[in-house]
């Protein structure tokens, strides 16, 4: 039995990667429950809006490489990040005045913003391949280790490696420091307050003076600032392809409905509770229980207990399971 | 102008249109139109049955269209030899293992006093049952998947009809439909849109990936067909002589007489299903949908069962689209996962449900015909246009080559606006709902 090089393999292949997605849900989630919380409807539409910022920092990125300009072991793409947020920022805002506003004067239903919001990913989704085509974009520079798994070898002297992509890290610290401002944002400043109070009451918010077009423009502002990042850490991590940020929504929601539909804190719960089923159900555990068991009773098979095309079917199952049981949700979210 | 002259109007102009196309193009092309636009207005049915009368939110579409399209391929593909003694029967087993364990579950959590134990005992079922089941499947699997990989690989199907599929394809969509209903309805109306979108990712990723059902990303070709070949059309002297009085030759007039025979089988189906939506409309039973949709709490208070009507009409709409998407894969003579996009099959379908007139069983028909009649004539007139806009510019410029290169991704934008130009300025649709 070898605790040690197990748990390195058990770190390397499963924590590292799941901490990292976990992250990029838990962003992309704090997006749909924002909507939700303020505008009240899930909306289809974050997940190409995640593609559309990813592909605006695609653009700056590559721009600002033809100048020479870079950020050291950094990747380029953080400096884009703040041009590709006001960019995102513009259209949504623009899609709010031209589109959502007309349905929330009239108090339309629910269920036709979330049409309304269907139409909107496929206009955005139009409107990203136009741009830049379907294929794969690869726009990561810099230093493309924190550790790599030989050093790793080399440091320890253990069998296994331990390799941390320096987008992981990114992902994490960035993703720490967007929930930290979001979280002082929403408790302490005033409008981050009447935020809460509109989502949580709007006629009281209304009655005492709140202006709710107002709160309506700070959501999508936050809203793009974190589908922006969360498009853009997720493309740094795997790969920049428009469509798999539209297979994204489905993790995405489950995160948000798993942890509580309109509730942030839910939300990052959420975002990991699903990353961390999706990686170890179809993660193959060979390798760690080949160190774990006894001289002898290594398993045969790989054991993995599904196939990683499955991942989605993961998410799913556990959507499926908290409609079932939890409606509401981990943390206590919004009305079923 | 009365209401009948401008429906009756309505559907002449789309009828116009596809025989411009026949004049301009080829009348091959004209029937392919018709016989897509069938199916696209009874999928349109199916979907205004569940948007239109009871003001349900499918995004899932696609799942039950493949569902079809899988039936199509088990009731009529042939049984490929020996893959049944090879591993059928394991397959089999261990569906049906993996089906015990789940209601075995079910039974312990109905029984047991809640508590740590009872969540112990179930985990300890579902983990087994799990281990059981994939040891069961796995080796059967690999035994089918070997035979004859490059042609079959796969158990094949039962040797049937093919035209049995529909019906087929309708139960197993209304068995999918079964399981999300009961889960999704009853909750938040946005719940079912998310639980329908990952039921159809999923089913498509069985599909894509269970070579033993499907062939996977191998697609199975060559599906039996309701109608008589070509080729053997074209060898019958009798056809021949018949094609000869019209004054056509034999390769032109047998395709054309295929593409009729599919037309007149898919008309049979759409003229039955609208005649059985229009009663159902006109039924009290419909009456009481439109009821619950305009004012649920109302509805409720009168004593209805809100979610189990919604599970109905849920369930026969999801079916509707089944028994389309086995139409369609018989057409196609052939199923192809990987061909299965949300756009197409989602989209597009909600497009014509509401571009036609939610809650209009001929506003769906007729918003079937148009849009699939714009989304077959979109991608030529992208492209027409965008050789308009570079016409100007010079050859090898990378602007001219994006533009005309991106043209492909035109669909997405178009069918996005029309949806949003028609939710907004004219939300009744063209054949508003009375």
């Amino acid at each position: 039995m070898d605790f040690l090089n197990a748990f390195v393999a058990l770190a390397n292949y499963v924590l590292v990667p799941g901490i990292a997605y976990g992250s990029q849900l838990a962003l992309g989630a704090l997006g749909v429950t924002l909507v939700y919380g303020i505008l009240r409807f899930s909306n289809f539409a974050h997940g190409d809006t995640m593609a559309l910022g990813a592909m605006s920092a695609v653009l700056i990125t590559w721009g600002f490489q033809a100048i020479g300009l870079h950020l050291w072991v950094l990747p380029t793409a953080l400096i884009a990040l703040p041009f590709a947020i006001m960019v995102t920022i513009g259209l949504l805002l623009g899609t709010d005045r031209l589109v959502y506003r007309f349905y929330r004067e009239k108090k339309a239903k629910p269920v036709i913003f979330v049409i309304v919001s269907l139409g909107i990913t496929f206009i955005y989704n139009g409107i990203t391949r136009f741009i830049i085509g379907s294929d794969d974009k690869n726009f990561a520079d810099g230093e493309r280790f924190i550790i790599s798994a030989r050093t790793f070898k080399k440091m320890t002297g253990l069998e296994e490696g331990l390799a941390i992509k320096t987008t992981q890290g990114l992902t994490v610290i960035t993703a720490i420091i967007v929930v930290v401002v979001l979280f002082w944002f929403l408790n302490k400043t005033r409008s981050g307050k009447s935020m809460r109070a509109y989502s949580d009451n709007e006629d009281l918010a209304l009655l005492s003076g709140i202006n709710p077009e107002r709160v309506v423009m700070i959501t999508w502002i936050i809203v793009a600032c974190l589908a922006t990042t969360a498009g853009v850490l997720y493309g740094l991590d795997k790969s920049f392809k428009p469509f798999t940020y539209f297979q994204l929504l489905l993790p995405i929601f489950a995160s948000a409905i798993v942890g509580g539909l309109g509730n942030p804190v839910g939300a990052i719960a959420g975002g990991f509770v699903i990353a961390f089923s999706e990686v170890t159900i179809t993660y193959a555990w060979k390798k760690v229980l080949g160190y774990m068991m006894p001289e002898g009773l290594e398993p045969d098979g790989l054991v993995q207990l599904m196939s990683t095309d499955y991942k989605f079917a993961v998410s799913f199952v556990i959507l499926l399971i908290v409609l079932l049981f939890k409606p509401t949700g981990l943390f206590k979210g919004q009305s079923v | 102008m009365n209401e009948t002259l401008k429906n009756t109007g309505l559907f002449a102009i789309i009828a116009a249109l596809i025989i411009f196309t026949g004049f301009q193009q080829s009348w091959n092309a004209a029937l392919l139109i018709i016989s897509m636009g069938l199916i696209s207005s009874i999928m349109a049915l199916g979907v205004n049955l569940q948007w239109g009368f009871a003001g349900l939110f499918n995004v899932g579409i696609m799942g039950f269209v493949a569902l079809g399209g899988l039936a199509a391929v088990l009731i009529s593909m042939p049984p490929t030899e020996g893959a049944w003694s090879a591993g059928g029967w394991g397959v089999a087993g261990a569906l049906i293992m993996g089906a015990a364990t789940i209601v075995a579950a079910i039974f312990t959590m109905k029984r047991m006093a809640k508590g740590w134990l009872r969540t112990l005992v179930m985990l300890a079922i579902l983990v087994g049952g799990f281990f059981l089941f994939r040891a069961v499947l796995d080796p059967s699997v690999a035994a089918i998947e070997g035979i004859n990989p490059a042609q079959t690989g796969y158990l094949g199907g039962l040797g049937l009809p093919v035209i049995l599929a529909w019906p087929v394809g309708g139960l197993f969509a209304a068995g999918a439909a079964w399981l999300i209903g009961k889960t999704a309805l009853g909750l938040r109306s946005d719940y079912l849109a998310i639980a329908t979108l990952g039921i159809a990712e999923i089913i498509i990723a069985v599909l894509k990936n269970e070579d033993w059902l499907s062939r996977g990303v191998k697609n199975v070709i060559g599906i039996p067909r309701p109608v008589p070949y070509e080729i053997d059309l074209q060898n019958n002297v009798g056809f021949v002589e018949r094609a000869a009085g019209f004054g056509l030759d034999p390769v032109e007039a047998s395709t054309l007489w295929v593409k009729l025979l599919y037309v007149a089988l898919f008309a049979g189906v759409l003229v039955l299903l609208l005649w059985l939506s229009q009663r159902a409309l006109n039924s009290p039973w419909g009456r009481m949908l439109r009821a619950i949709r305009d004012n649920e709490v109302a509805a409720e208070a009168m004593g209805k069962d809100v979610t189990a009507r919604h599970l109905q009409v849920f369930i026969l709409g999801s079916a509707i689209c089944g028994i389309a998407g086995a139409m369609m894969t018989t057409l196609d003579s052939q199923l192809t996962p990987g061909s299965y996009q949300p756009l197409r099959f989602t989209f597009l379908i909600w497009v014509m449900v509401i571009v036609g007139g939610s809650g209009n069983n001929f506003g769906a028909v007729l918003g079937g015909f148009l849009m699939w009649y714009l989304w077959v004539m979109v991608e030529p007139m992208g492209l027409w246009l965008m050789n308009m806009i570079t016409a100007g510019m010079s050859d090898g410029y990378w602007l001219k080559d994006h533009l005309i290169e991106s043209a492909a991704h035109m669909r997405l934008m178009t069918m996005g606006a029309v949806l949003l130009l028609v939710l907004r300025f004219s939300p009744r649709g063209l054949i508003p709902e009375k």
